[in-house]
């Protein structure tokens, strides 16, 4: 059985199933446990696991994420909530020093099973600082695995297989997202890290993304079958691992590829999966990939500076036309 | 657990124990100099005391966790010596299997959770370990080191909130040996008293003589015992001194011959050696004996560390996820 309910809601089921399940866990950030979670993700959860295992902290992303990576040491599976990965920056020497490389430098005596999760990217206009997506940094960094979920399913599946993981996770999620609804089975399930999912099948183009901006592909995949062009849409789900194999199998089929992604272009997702495809499917590619990414400036706080930053649907629509020869 | 008495027993534990950590450093410098061990090397030459009377104030199950100036403490916990004279060479009989080095020694078996490269960024580590103690309910005590240099971080001070917020049973040490790599105290803040930033956050805090055993055990014990009995956490400075550079490539301008001489007239093996002659705990013949058992141990670090085999290639992927199929990408 299966009922609508919020990405929030999603969000808090997962957290709290596997609180349920193992006492060892625990929730900590800011305002996580009276405020009931800064965009509510964690309501309730005070009243049901008390302070013991929901826990306020003062700001100090540094100091907390330390902590929990120090509790991971010592037997805890810790859930750490940044109010955004923009404030992550203050505290990435714990996640990339400390989290994602405490396994090799200790010849694999300490796993760190620690999930860190909060919202990435862009919300509106809220300026430079605000709206920055690091989904391809941390990516960019062996002992990390790095998940962007884009529903409420999703998301739910996908937390509970990061809390269970004995590999740091981040979990990387959008304050836009929070309020979105989607069926999510009543029934207990957990989704595998590492899987892309096709969002919707094609056989001309193939749309990679992932995370809030998938929608804008989803959006041109929508507009596009009106005329007649066919839109395959890959969600990857996960950022590390890739799974290059849906990609490529796809690019097969299609021979052509547009990849939408809310980050700056040098180095990003997108960048990585071009390589692989040119370098694992040349022969099959009928078109030169096309790559659609925020612009190559901070994003900025008027309305028209932040459409100028964000790629949207239109362009994916323009891109599929581009790698398909219409003009 | 009542206080210790320092008896005799313990004197010559501590005169052969804080010899052997010495001549295991010095014997690493050699073994720098013949490139046989690479990379940075910080030695604890001065620092001996130290570790010396925080061991005896520890009990079993009581954590530990320091920066990079961390290969004596791990044998102070009990790990064998062997193993990291052989990290220190790259072996893969080494702690970490030839993956940590120099700057990264652990132990679970023996509660030594690193060996940190970066400054300050095991201080929050060491309140995590403690933090997971008070939560599952053990009496367990963390103690976590840390140089004067690292005070001026902000993950120091972040911790320290933490750690009065959460009445967490840790134990921050700060081994003030007088100079973050090159530059003096003095010319890292405006004031030189540092266990006076306890203050700030109504942390029990005071300085510790740490050239002297006797007395680091003291205020240890005092420490551990607060924070064993849901007192909360403690800020000691112990004041100490290194004799070498901060690493091997360290030319040590800033310094006079003088000044390291002063302090060696106080060296903490010649202290405890002094009262084990004064007090007729050993006679010439045995206090021989342990400086032959312990240039013999030195030896047979060595000799296990060259006879061991560096670590195959393929080890690269080996401990980087727990997951055992993880896809990494590979050149192609």
């Amino acid at each position: 059985m299966s009922r609508v309910i919020q990405f929030r809601e999603a969000v808090a089921e997962a957290m709290s199933e596997e609180m349920r399940r193992d006492e060892n866990i625990y929730l900590m950030g800011e305002e996580v446990a009276e405020y009931n979670g800064a965009y509510k993700a964690s309501k309730g959860m005070l009243d049901e696991f008390g302070p013991k295992r929901v826990i306020d902290t003062p700001i100090a992303e540094l100091g907390f994420a330390g902590v929990g990576v120090g509790s991971a040491m010592n037997g805890l599976r810790p859930i750490i909530e940044f109010m955004t990965f923009n404030f992550s920056l203050v505290a990435i020497d714990q996640i990339i020093n400390n989290a994602a490389k405490m396994y090799q430098m200790s010849g694999g005596q300490f796993n760190i099973p620690i999930t860190f999760r909060g919202p990435t990217a862009s919300a509106g206009q809220l300026g430079a600082t605000h709206s920055q997506a690091f989904e391809n940094w941390y990516a960019n960094t062996p002992g990390l695995k790095v998940v962007v979920p884009s529903t409420p399913y999703d998301v739910k599946g996908l937390l509970k297989s990061a809390i269970r993981d004995d590999d740091p996770v981040l979990v990387m999620e959008s304050e836009q997202m929070y309020g979105d609804k989607g069926e999510v089975p009543e029934e207990e399930y957990t989704l595998e890290i590492g899987k892309a999912n096709i969002r919707r099948e094609g056989k001309d183009v193939t749309i990679v993304s992932f995370g809030k901006i998938i929608k804008e592909a989803l959006k041109a995949a929508e507009e596009l079958e009106k005329e007649d062009i066919s839109c395959e849409v890959i969600d990857l789900r996960t950022v590390r691992p890739i799974d290059y194999d849906t990609i490529i199998q796809s690019v097969k089929k299609t021979n052509r590829m547009v990849f939408l992604e809310e980050a700056w272009p040098l180095g990003s997702i997108a960048t990585e999966v071009s390589f692989v495809v040119q370098r694992e499917a040349f022969d099959f590619l009928d078109a030169p990939i096309r790559r659609l990414t925020t612009t190559d400036t901070p994003m900025a706080y008027a309305p028209t500076l932040v459409d100028a930053f964000l790629p949207n649907a239109k362009q994916v629509i323009d891109a599929v036309k581009g790698v398909m020869y219409i003009s | 657990m009542p206080k210790k008495k320092i008896t005799k027993s313990v004197y010559l534990k501590w005169y052969e124990d804080m010899l052997f950590w010495r001549k295991f450093e010095d014997k690493a410098a050699a073994l720098y100099i013949q490139q046989k061990i690479r990379g940075f090397l910080h030695l604890y030459n001065g620092q001996e005391a130290v570790l010396a009377g925080s061991l005896l104030a520890m009990e079993k199950g009581d954590k530990m966790i320091t920066a990079y100036r961390n290969h004596v403490q791990p044998i102070g916990m009990g790990v064998d010596p062997k193993k990291i004279m052989a990290e220190l060479m790259g072996k893969v009989t080494g702690t970490s299997e030839g993956n940590g080095g120099s700057m990264h020694m652990f132990s679970k078996e023996h509660h030594f959770y690193g060996g940190h490269g970066i400054v300050g960024g095991q201080i929050p580590l060491g309140a995590g370990l403690a933090f997971a103690d008070k939560y599952a309910g053990r009496k367990n005590v963390t103690l976590c080191y840390m140089g004067d240099g690292a005070v001026r971080q902000g993950s120091f001070h972040e911790t320290m909130n933490l750690a009065m917020l959460w009445n967490l049973p840790v134990v921050f040490v700060i081994e003030n040996n007088g100079y973050a790599m090159g530059t003096s105290v003095a010319r890292t803040a405006n004031h030189t008293d540092i266990w006076k930033l306890g203050l700030g956050y109504e942390m029990p805090c005071a300085p510790v003589d740490g050239m002297d055993p006797v007395k680091v055990y003291d205020a240890m014990y005092e420490a551990i015992d607060r924070a064993r009995n849901e007192g909360g956490p403690t800020l000691l400075e112990v004041r100490t001194y290194r004799y070498k550079g901060h690493s091997m490539s360290d030319a040590q301008h800033y310094r006079t011959k003088d000044e390291v001489a002063e302090y060696q007239k106080k060296d903490p093996i010649t202290i405890v050696l002094d009262v084990i002659k004064d007090k007729k705990y050993a006679s010439k013949k045995e206090i021989e004996e342990i400086d032959d058992r312990v240039k013999e141990l030195v030896n047979e670090c060595v000799e296990f560390g060259e006879e061991s085999d560096f670590p195959d290639a393929s080890n690269i992927y080996a401990h980087v996820y727990k997951q055992e199929d993880y896809p990494f990408i590979k050149n192609h």
